[in-house]
């Protein structure tokens, strides 16, 4: 437990980094972690990149992630895992939702979504791909995109142990609940790719 | 009781368990929160004001009553506020009396990067820094303590990362704290020069007084480590410091950062053999140490600019080079933020940037954005209200000098209760032919969706008078005004076209919610529902790109095909792009 593990949750405003930040962290201290998180609200919601990060263990000082210091990149949208890639450490893992979000000046035709984003991560660091939304859409909703990431992501840091049923219970409208829940365990069970 | 909770929250249960019973502010980002979360402790009246200085005077109001109060603002805000707070400073508070300043180290959210800690040195008044959530909501209590102690009101020094970072929360109970009697006490409230030239003595004293707390109070701390390096910090710096140094330096760790403690401080760098000074922005600490004679190492070695992190504090005091994974980066296009697609601002944008030698004299808000790629529709934007005061000085000098140029200002509703108010009625007073345009989207939109005197409720909830826009720019004497809908693109340019043909002041005022924005009932009478989405006929589409000339990020231009694609998902059917495509390929479905 004295070892401060990072994950950073990256991904684009609106796509629900902060829930499933909010699951992780209530998760990981009813587990006894002394945790930190942070974000940065304002501007970044207008459509913009966004990360979430979440340190945990013993004891931990600062609440962001250095460069070069994230156990796990978690990407909700692909082009974002390869923007936040040196934010990893070099033995760490990475999962990304095989998911495009066109950013401003491609939508304008000023730019293009880069090619190849999927090959050049799996070339660099170890990489799970997985189609989080598709997933989602077929349990009934696309917007528990992110908690089938967030289950994909409990299972590569082996949090296993904790109880996220009853906490993504207790984060959720009733209605979404079973839901939520099959989505967590569609992301902790699915074949990747 | 233990939560994880952003500064932000933890000031909150520290304002509740410290019986505040007031609090004021203006939305501002890193700060907001603040407000809306002690807007639900039915113990407390929390409002929203206008403007900074407004919010600060009602909570110097609260103080003078008797009872304990706060104001919370970002920090450009306390610029606005300052008249008053340095004032105030000479009258002493009677209850307990915070002023929250969040500033914004890295520029999040802000248009610059200053360090307010210079106001507590400037006004004369305490100051404290937490590091982390337990001391936001630790030293509310403290702060109301020492402000009652020595009638002096606190300034509350947050950053971003304190504001937004979440940390572990130890509840603590709260205090009964009745409200002190309103006593009238002309000697200290009435400041006329021959009251203030006597109260400044008593705040020099007070000051000395300040000084003596501050170097034997707990919230300044040593932790012994090796004695090697000694590192003297505030604020999150502390935090990134420790992540760098762990238990291999000592550390003097300032929560109350003015007065500064300097006899502890000289006390602790005669322990260790090298002085760090590790503080973000200015060196506001190590100016005063190296002031009194202590030798300290500071801003040669850590930057100025930029929030600071451990990776920047580790490669500038030990050098430190982490192995960080390679890769090609540069394909990765920039994701900006952008208007959301039906943002009611596109379409009045989309019109202004095609008009002819202007200079548009932008303001602070969402439509700040109407300045970037493709509208390109904002020459400058400078600090809240400013639109119409800047532009009215500017269109003084093209018409003195004879410049074919004409000035239009823009702001928000919410920036015209703001401070645009005062810049409209100057334009009235001082006759300059600017068009002052007033991007009314019946809500506080940038922050994230805060009541304001025009949207008919208070920060708590209760329904209130709506001051009507229309109303108070004809009582600030302006003649000329047309409101019009700005999803309506020939509405909005024959407005344009009529102000730019007048040579007196006028103002245009565009009416219609933010897209986001929940629909209150009356809204809904004026506005109605979104209906329906907008498609395009590929047979039609000719590729021109005028429709992603708006900037719509519900638009995606198919390189291959040559054709736009609607993004249904995103449209919400505003019909701006319909009404710009020159073939009609963009039909509304589903309505």
């Amino acid at each position: 437990m004295s070892e401060v593990k990072n994950i950073i949750l990256v991904g684009v405003g609106g796509q629900g980094t902060i829930l499933a930040s909010k699951i992780l962290s209530t998760g990981l201290v009813e587990a006894g972690y002394d945790v930190k998180m942070s974000e940065v609200h304002g501007m970044a919601q207008r459509g913009g990149s966004v990360t979430t990060q979440v340190r945990y263990g013993q004891k931990v000082n600062s609440p962001i992630i250095d460069k070069g210091q994230a156990d796990i990149l978690v990407a909700f949208e692909t082009m974002e895992a390869l923007r936040w890639l040196d934010y990893l450490k070099p033995e760490g893992k990475v999962i990304v939702n095989d998911f495009r979000i066109n950013s401003a000046p491609i939508l304008m035709g000023k730019a293009e979504y880069p090619e190849g984003v999927l090959e050049t991560l799996r070339n660099t660091v170890d990489t799970t791909v997985l189609n989080a939304t598709e997933i989602a859409e077929g349990l009934g909703n696309v917007k528990a995109m992110n908690v089938v990431l967030f289950g994909a992501m409990v299972k590569a840091m082996n949090l296993t142990d904790i109880p996220w049923e009853k906490i993504i219970a207790a984060n959720v409208k009733p209605k979404f609940v079973d839901m939520n829940v099959n989505a967590y365990k569609a992301g902790m069970t699915t074949d990747t790719k | 009781m233990r939560k994880l909770l952003t500064g932000n929250e933890a000031v909150t249960r520290g304002a509740y368990e410290a019986s505040i019973a007031y609090a004021s502010a203006y939305p501002g980002t890193p700060s907001t929160e603040i407000l809306e979360s002690l807007a639900e402790h039915k113990e407390i009246i929390a409002e929203w004001a206008p403007n900074e200085k407004v919010a600060i005077e009602c909570v110097i109001g609260a103080s003078i009553s008797g009872a304990r109060s706060l104001a919370a603002m970002k920090m450009v805000g306390v610029n606005v506020a300052a008249d008053p707070l340095m004032s105030f400073a000479y009258s002493g508070v009677n209850g307990g009396m915070v002023l929250i300043s969040a500033d914004d180290p890295g520029l999040h959210s802000s248009q610059n990067e200053q360090d307010n800690r210079y106001y507590a040195k400037f006004a004369k008044i305490a100051m404290l820094e937490p590091s982390d959530s337990q001391e936001s909501k630790d030293m509310i209590v403290a702060a109301m303590e020492i402000s009652e102690m020595y009638y002096t009101p606190v300034l509350f020094r947050m950053t971003t990362r304190i504001c937004h970072s979440k940390s572990l929360v130890e509840f603590g109970d709260r205090q009964e704290v009745t409200k002190k009697p309103y006593v009238k006490n002309l000697q200290r409230n009435y400041l006329v020069p021959a009251i203030s030239q006597r109260l400044h003595i008593i705040l020099e004293e007070r000051l000395k007084q300040l000084e003596a707390f501050s170097n034997q109070t707990n919230l300044n701390f040593i932790q012994w480590n090796d004695k090697k390096i000694g590192i003297i910090s505030a604020g999150a710096a502390f935090q990134y410091a420790q992540e760098v140094f762990g238990t291999t330096a000592s550390y003097l760790k300032i929560g109350f950062s003015y007065p500064l403690p300097m006899e502890k401080i000289r006390a602790f760098a005669q322990e260790v053999e090298t002085l760090y000074v590790i503080e973000e922005l200015e060196p506001f600490m190590e100016e005063q140490i190296k002031a009194a004679g202590i030798a300290c190492i500071g801003k040669e070695k850590i930057p100025r600019c930029g929030e600071l992190n451990p990776e920047i504090i580790g490669k500038a005091l030990l050098g430190v080079e982490k192995t960080l994974i390679q890769c090609d980066r540069s394909i990765v296009p920039s994701r900006p933020p952008i208007l959301c697609a039906g943002c009611p601002h596109r379409g009045f944008f989309y019109e202004l940037a095609k008009v002819k030698n202007v200079m548009v004299s932008g303001d602070i808000g969402c439509y700040g954005l109407g300045g970037a790629d493709p509208l390109n529709a904002v020459d400058s934007t400078i600090c809240m209200g400013a639109s119409a005061s800047i532009g009215h000085g500017a269109q003084k000098m093209f018409n003195k000098f004879n410049e074919n140029m004409r000035v239009v200002g823009v702001m928000g509703d919410s920036t015209f209760f703001h401070t645009g108010m005062n810049s409209l009625l100057n334009v009235a007073y001082n006759r300059s032919n600017i068009i002052t345009c007033i991007l009314d989207n019946r809500i506080t939109g940038m922050t994230g969706h805060q009541e304001n005197p025009g949207t008919g409720f208070t920060l708590q909830g209760m329904p209130t008078k709506i001051i009507d826009i229309l109303e108070v720019v004809k009582a600030l004497g302006i003649d000329q005004i047309k409101v019009v809908n700005p999803l309506n693109l020939k509405e909005v340019k024959e407005a344009l076209d009529w102000a730019i043909a007048l040579a007196e002041p006028s103002v245009i005022i565009t009416r219609w919610p933010c897209v986001l924005k929940k629909h209150s009932e009356k809204d809904r009478i004026e506005f109605g529902d979104y209906m329906g989405t907008c498609s395009v006929d590929e047979e039609k589409c000719i590729g021109c790109k005028m429709c992603i000339k708006t900037g719509c990020p519900a638009l995606c231009f198919n390189k291959e095909t040559k054709k736009v694609k609607i993004d249904v998902g995103q449209c919400v059917g505003c019909e701006v792009c319909l009404q710009v495509c020159p073939v009609k390929a963009i039909n509304k479905v589903g309505e």
